[in-house]
């Protein structure tokens, strides 16, 4: 197997940390591990990539708190899951690994956030990656119809190729969690752009008003926050098709989320922004601007939606004059729009008028 | 109040004081229906308990409230008393202000012999119908029982069918009466009385059937009857003018020496020749010549003389073992998280009257937290319902700054909040009620300061309790650390490297830094189990003293882990544990026998000889080891660094969330 490299450097990196904990006891010292700080006011733009990445601010998980020799105590046993898997060629899932933590006693997770936030970790101290540690995501359903060609290497290693418009059905081919090179790579494509779209049912939209072979358009369903193989997917499609990227989502300050961190990478995962973020990726709405131009139908911002947008006003991804604009309009008007809220004006406005204009605006489309 | 009584007695002259008593039910407790019936079964049940007590006999009081129609109750108290003979009956039951209590100083429930009597007229007076009394002597084979018919005017009762029957009571009286009152539940209620006399009476035995039904029964908590109370001469501190002109009057003494050495407590003839040469009054004046100068005289000569306190073995308090029994007996299922040891404060005296003041403070469990502290006022045995506001008890707790002692209280001042229950007993040989219906403790300086001081000194410790509880919740995160996490740490890491798995120790005193102390009792099979640990987390070994206060002889010898080095009267017994290394632990334990379950169930243990801010989970012994309780212990422990070294931030706990991302 070709990744066999990257298993057994992952093995190394893990019994490093572990030696470095046995290390601090034998020294009788209070066992720490730093970590870099996974906020938002510690990530810095990385000119080089175009993306955000970590900065230097680390922080420490040390055994002198209950919470921090609990994940020390999480960490050994899920260094010692890591390597037993590797060892023995099997693969688990997150949902997997939680559940399997059941039987860690003390070092049990309370629920599948802590586990995956600490596999997390783990890729950010050892530079691996989680699938370097036989981990991997549910696959999260995010699918793909327009006139692009792959070729997947399937589970018994057979090549296929298919065309995201004629070889599918009407729900679109199935992003796998895998989108590595070994996995999948780009065969040809006709298209001038893709198209991320966040909701279900505005995906289900453009398909069925053929936004696609119209448009020359291939169009990705994110389902809310992107997963990382859709992320991963969107930023080669971008770098090996060459094909413009746009974000349509709704317009309210998650979806601001959604699209920064396809374009400009996630705060989680900082660590691969370079790998997943795809820097040119255009927002196309929609805008607080929008919802005044088109006067769409709204509804109030709830308090949790005002405190995310203050938040995004401190959030340094969020800082050129277009974001400043959009976050500080919608906090004035107080109002969000789905995306759907363009059917006010019909089935057809939003594939006939709406993406047309902006897609124009943003000299996507000639 | 003796002003109001004497007010009383003259009145009689003019109008009877039974229609005086018509005319007035609400100073006696009478004025709302609800009210009524409450009055009606503490009066009575005060009175079983003074007679069962008199007579040295374990009170055995039943009560039962029955529904007549609309407004009218059928009353029967019943007790196991000595019993009234015949003739007195109509006295005992029938007229106002009779009984021995009026001129006598001596704690007693009923204190003016208003009570019981003014039951029988009220429920004459709102039924019509004649109370029916049964009694019986242990000297009679049968009981006597007859029905009383008041005149009003002439503050008189007649006895009418009056019968002999079989009663199958050694002795006893019962009282029936019919009277119109509405019977409620809730904080003043009959159920809530009778609880009351339950925690202050842990000798007696009440039964209760409400009119709707079922049967409350509140067992004793204890087969010792309360120490006699005696009668005592007045004590001259606090004697006021009149009452001294008028004692002079009517003494039999014939010199003023005499009658101050007869007629008062603690006046010896050297004290009354003191007092009187202060005075300026010949020794030998005739006391019925003694003019209003030189009454006034004697009553500042007293202050400047040196008397004896008032004799307390007068008074009954209820002693602090038995306040903390009783309310833990009554509180039943509701779990308190602490009793605080109660506070029996000395004997004090105003006005030539010895009073004691108690306290004890529940805490926490299952009590209510959201909101006041419930109060429970009694004043010489008898629980207090009404007009809260305007008793000295309120008052003083209102006073206290609670916050300082861990309740919350808006400002400082007021009815403190939380999840406690606040117990206050006053006694003496006359307390001082605002008005006949006693249900309100007067402001005397003198008692309401002594409230205070005992409230303060319960108070002090709940604090140390809260404290010690804070700081032990604190430290147990770090003993879980170090007992669980660490070393599994130390054990996963060993494997995953493929080395032996290191020692701990070092790295378990730095987290730690102290010696944890953690002790229980345990009761199977008779026995009494006691274990003290030792867990020393520190990086040196240490020796120290454990003190304990235990029922010494209770202790099965050869059950001991370690022989005590010494063991003083009152059960205090001292180990001397010599050497426990570092990170290595020392159990003391032992058992006890012939102990009930409910008599030891909590350790109370010192040490000494060591550092105390090392230690954790055990006081200090007191500076005075007679000092049955520590003051409250300030000192901050040495406590191992808590905050991030050289402005590390805590990995785990940023404030900032990540939210609704992949």
């Amino acid at each position: 197997m070709k990744s066999k490299g990257r298993h057994l450097r992952a093995v190394d990196r893990l019994t490093e940390l572990a030696e470095d904990i046995y290390r601090q006891i034998d020294e009788r010292k209070i066992p720490k591990m730093s970590i870099p700080l996974r906020t938002k006011s510690n990530i810095r733009f990385d000119r080089r990539s175009g993306v955000w990445k970590y900065g230097r601010s680390m922080g420490v998980r040390s055994a002198k708190k209950l919470t921090g020799a609990q994940m020390l105590l999480r960490t050994m046993y899920m260094l010692e899951f890591m390597e037993e898997m590797i060892r023995n060629n099997k693969s688990s899932t997150l949902r997997e690994m939680y559940y399997i933590s059941e039987g860690w006693e003390k070092a049990k997770f309370s629920a599948q956030d802590e586990s995956n936030m600490l596999a997390e970790d783990l890729e950010i101290i050892t530079a691996c990656m989680r699938e370097d540690f036989k981990l991997r995501p549910e696959e999260d359903g995010a699918r793909v119809i327009g006139n692009i060609t792959i070729q997947e290497t399937d589970r018994k290693g057979k090549k296929k190729r298919i065309n995201c418009r004629d070889d599918v059905g009407d729900s679109g081919y199935g992003i796998p969690y895998n989108v590595e090179k070994d996995k999948i790579s780009f065969v040809d494509c006709d298209a001038d752009m893709m198209v991320a779209i966040e909701t279900g049912g505005m995906f289900d939209r453009l398909v069925e008003n053929r936004f696609d072979e119209e448009y020359h358009a291939v169009l990705v369903h994110l389902k809310g926050q992107p997963a990382r193989s859709t992320r991963r997917f969107i930023k080669r499609a971008n770098e090996e098709m060459k094909l413009p990227v746009c974000v349509f989502v709704d317009g309210d300050p998650w979806s601001f989320r959604i699209h920064a961190s396809l374009a400009y990478g996630a705060i989680k995962t900082a660590h691969l922004s370079e790998y997943l973020a795809t820097p040119s990726a255009e927002y196309i709405g929609i805008t607080a601007s929008d919802i005044l131009n088109y006067d769409l139908p709204t509804d109030k911002l709830s308090d949790r939606d005002v405190q995310a947008l203050n938040a995004e006003k401190s959030d340094p991804r969020f800082s050129d004059q277009f974001w400043k604009h959009e976050i500080d309009l919608m906090l004035d008007i107080n109002k969000k729009a789905e995306q759907q809220a363009l059917a006010k004006y019909g089935l057809d406005f939003v594939t006939d008028t709406y993406l047309p204009e902006k897609l124009t605006e943003l000299g996507i489309m000639k | 109040m003796a002003s109001i009584a004497h007010e009383l007695a003259k009145k009689q002259k003019e109008i009877s004081v039974s229609e005086f008593f018509e005319k007035n039910k609400h100073i006696l407790g009478f004025d709302s229906l609800t009210r009524a019936l409450i009055t009606a079964v503490k009066e009575s049940v005060d009175n079983s308990l003074d007679a069962c007590e008199d007579a040295g006999i374990l009170p055995e009081v039943f009560v039962r409230v029955k529904k007549e129609r609309n407004n009218e109750y059928n009353v029967v108290v019943e007790d196991n008393g000595p019993g009234i003979v015949k003739k007195q009956v109509p006295n005992v039951f029938g007229r106002l202000l009779y009984g021995s209590r009026f001129h006598a100083r001596a704690q007693r429930r009923g204190q003016q012999g208003i009570g019981v009597s003014a039951v029988v007229m009220y429920a004459q007076i709102t039924t019509g119908k004649p109370a029916k009394i049964r009694s019986k002597i242990s000297d009679d084979d049968v009981a006597h029982q007859c029905e009383l018919v008041m005149d009003t005017k002439k503050n008189r009762a007649q006895s009418t069918k009056e019968d002999f029957v079989i009663w199958d009571k050694e002795h006893g009286t019962r009282l029936e009466v019919n009277l119109k009152g509405k019977y409620v539940q809730g904080r003043q209620s009959i159920f809530e009385y009778l609880k009351g006399v339950a925690i202050v009476n842990p000798h007696a035995r009440l039964t209760f059937v409400p009119p709707d039904g079922g049967t409350i029964v509140f067992e004793r908590s204890t087969e010792d009857m309360p120490p006699p109370t005696k009668e005592v001469r007045p004590h001259p501190e606090g004697v006021e003018l009149g009452e001294l002109l008028t004692m002079a009057k009517y003494t039999e003494a014939k010199k003023m020496t005499s009658f101050l050495n007869t007629e008062f407590s603690r006046i010896s003839l050297r004290v009354a020749r003191e007092v009187l040469d202060h005075a300026d009054v010949p020794h030998d004046q005739k006391p019925s010549r003694l003019t209003l100068d030189q009454a006034g005289a004697i009553v500042d000569a007293v202050h400047r003389v040196r008397i004896m306190a008032p004799e307390t073995d007068c008074l009954s308090p209820i002693g602090e073992g038995l306040i903390r029994k009783s309310l833990k007996n009554v509180l039943g299922d509701l779990k308190a998280s602490f009793y605080a040891p109660p506070i029996t404060r000395e004997p004090k005296v105003f006005a030539g009257n010895p009073f004691v003041v108690e306290v004890g403070i529940v805490y926490g469990g299952q009590l209510n937290k959201e909101e006041s502290v419930q109060i429970l006022r009694f004043a010489n045995r008898v629980p207090l319902m009404y007009q809260q506001g305007a008793c000295a008890t309120t008052q003083a707790i209102e006073n206290v700054d609670w916050r300082r002692y861990g309740l919350e209280q808006r400002g400082g001042k007021g009815i403190p909040f939380g999840p406690a229950i606040i117990l206050v007993h006053v006694a003496s040989t006359k307390i001082p009620f605002t008005s006949e219906s006693k249900e309100a403790v007067a402001n005397v300086p003198e008692i309401r300061e002594e409230i205070e001081l005992a409230l303060k000194a319960c108070a002090r410790r709940l604090k140390t309790h809260l404290n010690k509880a804070e700081r032990k919740s604190k430290t147990r995160v770090k003993f879980d650390i170090v007992q669980d996490i660490i070393p599994m740490i130390a054990q996963k890491s060993a494997k995953i490297v493929g080395k032996p798995v290191p020692d701990i120790a070092g790295t378990i005193t730095k987290i730690m830094n102290v010696v944890w102390v953690e002790d229980g009792v345990t009761f199977d099979k008779k026995k009494h189990h006691v274990s003290v640990k030792l867990y020393n987390y520190t990086p040196k070994s240490q020796r120290l003293h454990v003190h304990m206060v235990l029922p010494y002889d209770g202790v099965v010898g050869k059950s001991l882990s370690l022989e005590p080095a010494e063991v003083r009267n009152g059960g205090k017994v001292t180990w001397d544990v010599k050497r426990i290394a570092s990170t290595e632990v020392f159990e003391l334990s032992f058992d006890m026998k012939g102990l009930d379950k409910d008599e030891y169930d909590e350790n109370e243990l010192y040490v000494s000889g060591i550092d105390p801010a090392s230690v954790i989970g055990a006081d200090v012994l007191p500076g005075d080891w007679d000092l049955e309780h520590v003051k409250i212990t300030e000192e901050k422990p040495a406590e191992a660094d808590e905050g991030a070294e050289n402005g590390e931030v805590d990995y785990d706990e940023g404030a900032e969330v990540i939210e609704d991302e992949e």
